[in-house]
């Protein structure tokens, strides 16, 4: 498979090369012989891309969108039953308090992530000098935050007698263990979301770095404070970084799942209060055995997501101020 | 560090000659309390990574006992305990097959991002737009909606408790993120460089290997380490894919203590999740300029 794919950009190279080079064509032939030739230089490069885009993801997704009509078990043929999986999701308690915590999940986590990650990017941003250590160290939770290790470390922590309830216990909060309390697993979860605020951090600090400071020196001499800076400066000049962190933590917001499934040992519980969307589907899907439920839990999700896309994108024309020329 | 240095020294050593000289300027101030605010947020977020490291040489007895960073009874047990590894499979055996996967990726993605990211940047052929949108649209789809069929697929080619589900994909550049990243650091290259190239009479392919990827090197760099930590850190595939012991990842091997935990060997989950993390953490003491450099210009350009 390695080599097959750099040599099929070969093949094509060197079938083209040779007409190209003909210079006894009319200038016609050679301008048209070119254009033959960069398709089939383009085309070749393509060529894994392709086969991936074709192979793992468009009839994939025809095939699932498929299966979601069907009752399917992997075992037997899948069974064409319309749109009864769709209609059960509705009736069924577990999908919706998936759903439900999926949202609160995303709706409270995703905020208070951007908030802090601007918050923190705007201090690094105050000073150069010293910053790139912090920068550095707040960045690297982002780097391991869906390792099985962090789920494990994080699971620790909040455990009964854990550092976490050790040290609320000390303030005389005595609310024992948040992994099996069926109130605190959820804020736990969101927590573990916040602690890896430094990717968008490091995107906002480099936006930071593009908002011209004589804005800043104008708004000093007109006497602005600090607050209305922020609304009248940073926030529209930074709108566009904003867009673009909102966008993405929310789409990765939707599909958390191995740390969920690793603190519930795959349970989604307690409660059901970590069993996440993509937890209850992949459950449905690899261990209850009904891909064709799961298969329409993802298409659900697909149109969800692309529902909130286009939205954001639409939306973003309001708020979204982009510079006419940033260089 | 140097910052603590500085705080020292008069910032605006014209005020010192005033009949009342302040004991510290106003900037300096600031600049304390901006250190004391980072160095105090800096400690919770790393706290439990350090939490992390000093558990390792805690006695078992120890846990849910002292919470503390400091053990009572420093031990190197948990390690000894942990390279004898667990289900009858030795740590070092999860180890090479987490490397073994990560670097067959990260070799893939490489290669076949790089192909796709030059035919999007460079080359002018029919349907180059639309195969660009989709490009992108991928981008921002949840995977979720092809691991069934993906799994049917790999089922029906007999790969199951193999590797080429996790690496196969790699190879036909499936993570559209990289092919982006180096799509973005292409355009950024002056055309000329490689157009010399092309009228000098190379062909797309000794543009490609001898211009386009020598200079493209930071971005490949950083795709190369995001790609072996995240298939490093992948959970998702292995426990789809993976099911005899003798094979699996670390990740899922982290799994199978996690699920004794509850019966006791806390010191033996915790050792053996710091020992997955500890490529990684080495990675990113390496690399951090790159990484940070990379997420920042994925948003910038995007």
């Amino acid at each position: 498979m390695t080599s097959t794919v750099p040599r099929a950009a070969e093949a094509t190279e060197s079938l083209g090369e040779p007409q190209g080079s003909s210079k006894r064509s009319p200038r016609n032939e050679t301008q048209r012989s070119r254009h033959w030739r960069e398709n089939l230089a383009g085309y070749g490069f393509l060529t894994p891309w392709l086969i991936g885009f074709f192979g793992l993801t468009l009839i994939p997704m025809a095939y699932s969108l498929y299966l979601s009509f069907t009752s399917y078990n992997i075992f037997s043929p899948p069974e064409w039953i319309g749109f009864d999986n769709y209609a059960r999701m509705f009736e069924d308690p577990v999908y919706v308090n998936s759903v439900k915590i999926t949202a609160i999940y995303v709706l409270v986590g995703v905020p208070i992530k951007l908030a802090a990650a601007l918050g923190v990017a705007m201090l690094l941003n105050y000073r150069d000098r010293g910053a790139g250590f912090f920068r550095s160290s707040f960045y690297a939770p982002s780097l391991i935050g869906a390792s099985v290790s962090v789920a494990i470390v994080w699971r620790a922590m909040f455990s009964t007698d854990g550092p976490v309830d050790d040290t609320l216990s000390f303030f005389g909060l005595e609310i024992g263990g948040w992994v099996g309390n069926v109130a605190l697993v959820l804020p736990m979860m969101i927590l573990l979301a916040v602690w890896q605020f430094g990717a968008p951090m490091v995107i906002f600090l480099a936006g930071l770095k593009q908002v011209p400071r004589e804005l800043y020196e104008a708004a000093d001499m007109d006497g602005a404070g600090p607050i209305r800076k922020f609304k009248s400066i940073t926030l529209p000049m930074l709108s566009a970084v904003v867009f673009f962190n909102l966008l993405l933590e929310i789409i990765g917001a939707f599909q958390v799942f191995s740390s969920a499934y690793i603190i519930s040992n795959g349970s989604g519980g307690p409660a059901g209060m970590t069993n996440f969307y993509t937890v209850y589907l992949y459950k449905r899907a690899f261990t209850d055995g009904q891909m064709g439920y799961a298969a329409a839990m993802a298409w659900v999700l697909v149109i969800v997501v692309a529902i909130l896309a286009f939205v954001l994108f639409r939306t973003s024309k309001m708020w979204v101020h982009y510079q006419g020329d940033s260089k | 560090m140097s910052t603590l240095r500085e705080i020292r020294t008069p910032a605006d050593p014209a005020r010192g000659e005033q009949a009342r000289p302040p004991r510290f300027t106003r900037k300096q101030i600031n600049t304390a309390i901006w250190f004391a605010v980072l160095m105090a947020s800096t400690a919770i977020v790393l706290y439990p990574l350090v939490w992390l490291l000093v558990s390792t040489f805690k006695d078992n007895s120890e846990f849910g006992q002292n919470q503390g960073l400091i053990p009572n009874d420093p031990t190197f047990d948990n390690y000894a305990k942990v390279f004898e590894g667990i289900a009858g499979v030795p740590m070092w055996r999860f180890f090479a097959n987490s490397t073994v996967i990560a670097v067959a990726a990260t070799f893939g993605t490489l290669l076949s991002s790089s192909m796709a990211a030059y035919a999007f940047a460079r080359i002018r052929f029919r349907g180059v737009g639309i195969f660009f949108a989709a490009m992108i649209g991928t981008l921002l789809l949840p995977f979720h909606v092809v691991i069934i069929p993906q799994y049917i697929m790999f089922n029906n080619l007999g790969m199951i408790d193999t590797y080429w589900p996790l690496i196969l994909p790699k190879f036909l550049a499936t993570e559209a993120f990289f092919v982006f990243l180096m799509v973005q650091f292409m355009r950024g290259i002056p055309r000329e460089m490689d157009e010399a190239a092309r009228v000098d009479g190379a062909g797309h392919v000794r543009t490609f290997a001898s211009i386009m990827l020598p200079l493209i090197q930071p971005a490949l760099v950083t795709s190369a380490i995001f790609s072996f930590i995240w298939t490093w850190n992948d959970f998702l595939a292995p426990l789809m894919y993976i099911t005899s012991p003798d094979k699996y990842p670390l990740p899922i091997a982290l799994r199978l203590y996690n699920d004794q935990t509850s019966t006791s060997d806390y010191g033996a989950t915790v050792t053996a999740s710091f020992i997955a993390l500890i490529p990684i953490l080495l990675f990113f003491l390496v690399f951090q300029r790159f990484l940070v450099a990379g997420v920042a210009t994925q948003g910038l350009k995007g």
